[in-house]
């Protein structure tokens, strides 16, 4: 009997263990807090990350489409925040209007993109993603002339942060004793959205559509002859993938107050690609493992490669940003060498990538 | 009609460059359907090399220019050529029969870890190319060709004729191609599809460190991060060209300079000045988007079905 089955047979052990961990989650950020709060905001862009993670796990790991240029989407979504709650165009509005705005117009980008180009064979639809994800961020830096529209290269700063009535993400508020600082709130939002999201992949995973996308992957033309409209199931999937980047890209503007093209380059992409290879594509668990190690393990290089190599050879010889990505690169390589289907892998894609 | 035949010239020959580049790309996809996306990094990795040996010589030697750019050219191509077979032996051969996704996967991690490996070696910095060939400069109907020019073009048509004389009139011309039609059958007929690979892949790395020489000597630069545009670039080349034909990618690299000068040069007339010359990276993808559409085969490519 497995672990699984296990919890299966004996609720009341299923039952503690949520209780157990939600109380973790709840209590982690005041633990952080402890240690500064950067870790706070670490964690949080480790979560928005893990929602891009699992957003691009629709279109990479369960459609089999690969996509390079996600980052534009995310792009995308944290553009229309910053634009409709800026003093860019002095408008702002709440952020429950901009949100589904945001994830709307990254759905509209999406599909832009996917209409024409996913009857294209894998190989050359990662190549035109890619093209794409850059021509949506020279737009970003270019649009200040002659209209200024995304204030070109320097961004747009003073971006509202999310507030309901009085009620600010930004500030800090003293409850029960407690000091709730932004980063904690935003924390618990991002927290809940996280929850939200994973619910929303894991129902459409076994739904419908999770299985039509899990055929096409398999074998596209057989797919077809049973009655599946490849096109726009795909399209489905590069839309649904974008509206997910979308909505992190707006809650991204508002925790940062501000937002460059800079934030939105070829190598987050790859990153976050990294992060769906490295957990196991298609595997919802396994991608928000890949995630929280990417987005973490980096930090503590940061932390911990400066003093070491300092201490060892009384000056840096390697920066923590080139271990960074040296990490990112070769996560991508070693994996995709010796372990395909990542390190907690989906069962129907291990099978599938050992099969070939 | 001078800005047309100067955009011309600039267009020819930042097209030399794509058409050597895209050479690599389409040599390699030609044998084993294999999108080599590590590629520009290659160019990058000749041009830093060519560079740090042509700027010791330089500073250091009293040899002609030439002999000195023919120097650190010789010294790149080795370098490159190692790049190459590594990438080769290490990133792709063990995925040759993996679905298509995982080889350029693996391309991806390696072109960063080399931009990393490179900016370890040579720092954040650009390079110069240090100023010892007199930029001659020739006016022609009101429009100018420098002297670098002039070398970029001519360079790669030799390289062009070389490559073609090689795939077809040598053994090992005939054993690629052999490969390429069935690597099972070719290994049947005594060829050593592994080798030939290998070789594949080497060309195309020494065709790349020339094309990072002839780049880098033309915008007077090079840096690490120089490869991954030019690589895209020229990917789009080879596929406007037809993936897998060699003389697509000629065609296509200088097509492809050519419609991004043209285009670099009268986006703005044509667009009242709403869109500048800063959109000039678009066009090659707009073209790349554009060619997959309509004709996913390029404009001298077969038409070849969906791997069953």
């Amino acid at each position: 009997m497995t672990f699984t089955d296990k919890l299966k047979t004996n609720p009341t052990a299923l039952w503690s263990g949520v209780v157990l961990i939600a109380c973790a989650l709840i209590a982690l950020p005041f633990a952080l807090a402890m240690a500064g709060t950067t870790w706070v905001r670490v964690t949080n862009l480790a979560i928005l990350f893990t929602l891009l993670a699992l957003g691009l796990n629709i279109v990479v790991g369960f459609a089999g489409l690969l996509d390079l240029g996600y980052i534009a989407f995310y792009g995308v979504g944290a553009y229309v925040y910053a634009l409709l709650a800026s003093p860019q165009f002095n408008l702002h509005l709440p952020f429950w209007v901009i949100l589904p705005i945001g994830a709307l117009a990254a759905c509209v980008f999406g599909v832009l993109l996917g209409a024409p180009t996913l009857k294209l064979r894998g190989d050359y639809l990662a190549i035109v993603t890619l093209g794409f994800g850059e021509i949506v961020r020279i737009f970003f830096n270019n649009l200040s002339q002659p209209v200024n529209i995304t204030n070109g290269p320097q961004g747009i700063s003073r971006i509202d942060p999310f507030t309901i009535g009085s009620f600010s993400f930004s500030q800090n508020e003293v409850l029960l004793g407690l000091n709730f600082s932004g980063p904690i709130k935003y924390y618990y939002l991002l927290l809940l959205v996280l929850i939200a999201v994973i619910v929303i992949n894991l129902r459409l995973e076994d739904s419908r559509i999770g299985r039509a996308w899990q055929a096409i992957r398999e074998d596209e033309v057989a797919a077809q002859a049973m009655g599946i409209n490849t096109t726009r199931i795909k399209l489905l999937a590069f839309a649904m993938g974008a509206s997910f980047g979308g909505v992190a890209g707006g809650m991204f503007a508002a925790m940062q107050g501000f937002i460059s093209p800079e934030s939105f380059v070829l190598v987050e992409s790859v990153m976050v690609l990294s992060m769906v290879v490295l957990g196991g594509m298609g595997n919802i668990w396994g991608v928000i493992v890949g995630a929280l190690l990417l987005s973490f393990v980096p930090e503590l290089l940061r932390h911990t490669v400066d003093p070491l190599q300092r201490s060892l050879f009384g000056r840096l010889i390697v920066e923590p940003e080139v271990v960074r990505m040296l990490l990112f690169g070769l996560a991508l390589m070693l994996m995709m060498l010796f372990r395909p289907a990542g390190l907690w892998p989906s069962k129907v894609r291990q099978r599938e990538l050992a099969d070939e | 009609m001078e800005i047309f035949l100067q955009q011309l010239i600039n267009g020819l020959t930042l097209g030399s460059v794509y058409a050597v580049v895209a050479l690599g790309y389409t040599m390699v996809y030609g044998i084993i359907q294999l999108i080599n996306f590590a590629h520009g990094e290659v160019v990058m990795i000749g041009a830093m090399v060519a560079f740090s040996v042509i700027g010791w010589l330089a500073a250091n030697t009293a040899l002609p220019p030439l002999v000195i750019v023919l120097i650190g050219t010789l010294a790149a191509i080795p370098a490159c050529v190692g790049v190459g077979y590594a990438l080769e032996i290490f990133a792709y051969r063990r995925l040759r029969h993996a679905p298509r996704l995982a080889p350029l996967i693996t391309a991806i991690g390696a072109s960063i870890v080399l931009q990393q490996v490179a900016m370890m070696i040579w720092s954040r910095n650009p390079l110069g190319f240090p100023q010892i060939i007199p930029n001659t400069v020739y006016h022609l109907e009101g429009a100018t060709i420098t002297l670098v020019q002039i070398a970029i073009i001519v360079t790669s048509v030799l390289l062009m004729v070389g490559l073609t004389l090689v795939v077809y009139r040598t053994r090992l011309g005939v054993a690629m191609r052999a490969t390429s039609q069935n690597a099972h059958i070719a290994g049947l007929m005594g060829v050593n599809v592994n080798q030939i690979i290998a070789a594949t892949f080497m060309i195309g790395a020494a065709l790349a460190a020339v094309a990072g020489v002839m780049v880098g000597s033309y915008y007077g630069i090079a840096h690490y991060t120089m490869g991954s545009l030019l690589g895209l670039k020229a990917f789009c080349a080879a596929v406007l060209g037809g993936i897998g034909n060699l003389a697509g990618a000629m065609l296509g690299g200088m097509l492809l300079g050519i419609v991004e000068a043209l285009g670099a040069g009268y986006i703005g007339d044509f667009t009242n000045n709403v869109f500048g010359s800063n959109y000039q990276d678009v066009f090659a993808f707009l073209v790349l988007i554009g060619v997959l559409v309509f004709r996913p085969s390029g404009l001298l490519g077969e038409r070849i079905g969906e791997r069953a």
